[in-house]
């Protein structure tokens, strides 16, 4: 290869390089700017200065009248710690409850032998294919009609008819996910099954084997399994809307309703966005490798 | 005792090991069949029984078995072909306009004892050829539109959006420190909430402080004019589509990467000794190796894109003239706001039926991509 023929390569070299960053600081560009306009504005307590910004660079930049009182604004419109209450109560109430129901029924799905259990397991994997959508209006039907006991120190046992409006009927439908259960058993089926062996000749029950010896080995499956339940919990939408009917019990993005009526004020809604997103942006930013693997691994069931 | 006594302990060992499995498997495993059987498996079924009901979601009356009504009221179509209306002499009678003219659609869908089988129905679109006009009719022009719009959107969505994807994942597949910071931005929508975006890109998308349309006149200096890209029916579909891949595409990112990350750099090597350029190095080693991980994407996409429903929901309500309306945002409309679960379940069931369609090409695909 000549010299001249060798710098003209380097030269297209430089030139796909160039273009290739151009093309990548573009397209960070075009994925960040939504959020980065929301995150600003919410400080922007002047709605009409906030509204003229947007047809310049302005609407990203920390100029104008800046303040709080937009996130003020929120607190007066909205019951915003309510929601954001009712949000973590159901989304970490299905995270453990999922924890634990999914990786029991992975164990036993995975590591003893009994009759019916390859029965089970094609049932539940072959509930995979059933989007929520197909079911959430036959599901709403079925949780009106369910029956659910309580006690209270008053009045002692109570029996109620219908689920409507409640925590659980937020939580324990989502709790069994087919997908976690399919995570678990992939993961246990990797551990050497030497180990529930010795334990069971030295006389220890199934659910001790479980408890002690399986859990604590499975801290990366966990992780993807909570994080996987956590996402959509905190986004979940479509079935709250449907089966919560007070502020006191509905979580934060049905929430987000309340600013569509009467007067809409878009820098209380930047700061609405911003307060129920940037949380989760954060533990993302954090935990980015967590947050990539899990999702990749829903991703390669096929 | 060497010989026989080996293999008699190793049965010994597992029966010891296995013993009450049944008991533990059933107890364990318990919680989740329970809930797997009242929340998954019950509605599924009840699915299929309440869409040949008249079963409202809240009602003192137990729900009437109708058979197939709820689906003919859903799916029901005909075609109505229209001759020009003549007069004695046989020629066209012509209106003041000049233009023919037919007998209205409504003599035919309002006329219960001539034509039973366009009782009730509306217009959905019409083809005219030479003079014939010939009407579609349909008894849900809703859903109808409905059903169109779903696998428009999915028609467009899959090949771009996984297109895009394969560039982003091209883009950042190497293991450089600046790289990554990419791939994390690339990938922020993917953890947001739809509604959180939906309602970003609403006011994005807004005719007079929206900044789609301050970008498109800045570009332009000024020679753009103001679209209301939600608010016109030709525009709606395609902006709900342009914000759909903003969100999905870092999550086809990932997956396209780690089809990526499976093919052997030594291939990639053997093609530059055979001074493959960068093009050449794609055809023949690339996209082979990407055969699986690609009907993995088509499939992924598809079904999540048939599910549309939560962008519809906040950025447009269905609208305008039903231009955004998609099965599932139907099924919700009829099931959940009307009340009327017999006809929300049959749209559930249809929707099912779609999906299932979908999922056994992919079962096809991946067969034959396994050899």
């Amino acid at each position: 290869m000549s010299r001249m023929q060798r710098r003209v390569q380097q030269g297209d070299e430089r030139v796909f390089l160039s273009l290739r960053a151009v093309l990548m600081i573009g397209l960070a560009i075009l994925f960040l700017f939504p959020i980065v306009f929301m995150f600003v504005a919410s400080f922007k307590t002047d709605e009409t200065e906030l509204l003229t910004s947007v047809r310049s660079v302005e609407a990203f930049l920390p100029v104008g009248q800046l303040g709080l009182e937009n996130y003020q604004g929120v607190f007066d419109r909205v019951p915003a710690p309510q929601f954001i209450f009712n949000s973590l109560i159901t989304t970490f109430a299905t995270v453990i409850l999922g924890l634990i129901v999914n990786s029991m029924a992975g164990f036993a799905l995975s590591r003893l032998h009994w009759r019916g259990r390859d029965g089970v397991l094609t049932v539940i994997i072959a509930t995979l294919i059933v989007p929520f959508e197909t079911i959430a209006i036959p599901l709403l039907f079925v949780v009106i009609r369910l029956p659910w006991i309580w006690f209270s120190p008053e009045t002692g046992l109570q029996l109620e008819w219908g689920w409507l409006n409640t925590y659980h009927v937020q939580v324990l439908p989502f709790v069994v996910n087919a997908f976690s259960i399919f995570l678990f058993v992939q993961y246990f089926k990797s551990l050497p099954i030497d180990f529930d062996e010795a334990a069971r000749v030295d006389g220890a029950s199934w659910f001790a084997i479980y408890r002690r010896v399986i859990l604590p080995l499975s801290g990366p499956v966990i992780a993807t399994v909570a994080i996987l339940t956590f996402l959509p919990m905190w986004n979940a939408y479509l079935w709250p809307l449907m089966v919560t009917q007070t502020e006191a019990i509905r979580p934060v993005m049905v929430g987000l309703q309340y600013f569509f009526q009467l007067n809409v004020a878009w820098g209380e809604i930047m700061a609405y966005l911003s307060l129920i997103t940037v949380p989760v942006l954060v533990l993302f930013l954090l935990l980015q490798r967590a947050f990539v693997e899990s999702i990749a691994a829903s991703g390669v069931k096929g | 005792m060497s010989a026989p006594a080996a293999p008699a302990r190793a049965p010994r060992t597992a029966a010891v090991a296995h013993r009450g499995d049944a008991k533990w498997g059933w107890l364990m495993a318990g919680p989740a069949i329970v809930l797997v059987i009242t929340f998954l498996i019950a509605p599924f079924v009840m699915a299929f029984w309440l869409s040949l009901t008249n079963a409202r979601l809240i009602s003192p009356n137990a729900p009437e078995f109708t058979g197939a009504d709820n689906f003919t009221r859903l799916l029901g179509v005909q075609l109505l072909t229209l001759d020009p209306e003549r007069d004695a002499a046989g020629a066209i009678v012509l209106d003041e306009a000049g233009a023919p003219s037919y007998p209205s659609i409504r003599s035919f869908t309002r006329n219960k004892e001539t034509f039973p089988q366009y009782a009730g129905m509306q217009e959905w679109f019409t083809v005219g050829l030479g003079d014939t006009r010939h009407v579609v009719l349909a008894s849900d022009t809703v859903f109808m539109k409905s059903l169109v719009n779903t696998i428009a959107f999915a028609i467009v969505i899959v090949p771009l959006q996984s297109a895009f994807g394969l560039l982003l994942a091209l883009l950042v597949n190497r293991r450089t420190r600046g790289v990554n910071a990419f791939r994390t931005i690339y990938f922020i929508p993917v953890v947001m909430s739809m509604v959180v975006i939906s309602i970003l890109w609403k006011f994005l998308y807004s005719p007079n402080e929206g900044m789609v349309n301050s970008f498109f006149s800045a570009i332009t200096l000024g020679a753009f004019q103001s679209v209301d890209w939600l608010g016109n029916p030709t525009t709606a579909l395609p902006a709900v589509m342009f914000m759909s891949m903003w969100q999905a595409v870092g999550f086809h990112m990932i997956i396209w990467l780690s089809g990526l990350q499976t093919i052997p750099p030594e291939l990639y090597e053997a093609a530059g000794l055979d001074g493959a350029g960068r093009v050449a190095a794609f055809r023949n080693v690339t996209w082979p190796g990407l055969r699986n991980t690609s009907v993995f994407i088509l499939i992924t996409i598809t079904i999540a894109a048939f599910g549309l429903f939560t962008q519809i929901d906040v950025m447009t309500r269905g609208g305008p003239l039903d231009a955004t309306s998609t099965v599932v945002y139907q099924a919700v409309q009829q099931g959940f706001r009307t009340q009327d679960m017999g006809y929300g379940a049959a749209i559930s069931v249809v929707f099912f039926v779609l999906v299932l369609i979908v999922a056994l090409i992919q079962r096809r695909l991946t067969r034959e991509a396994r050899g």
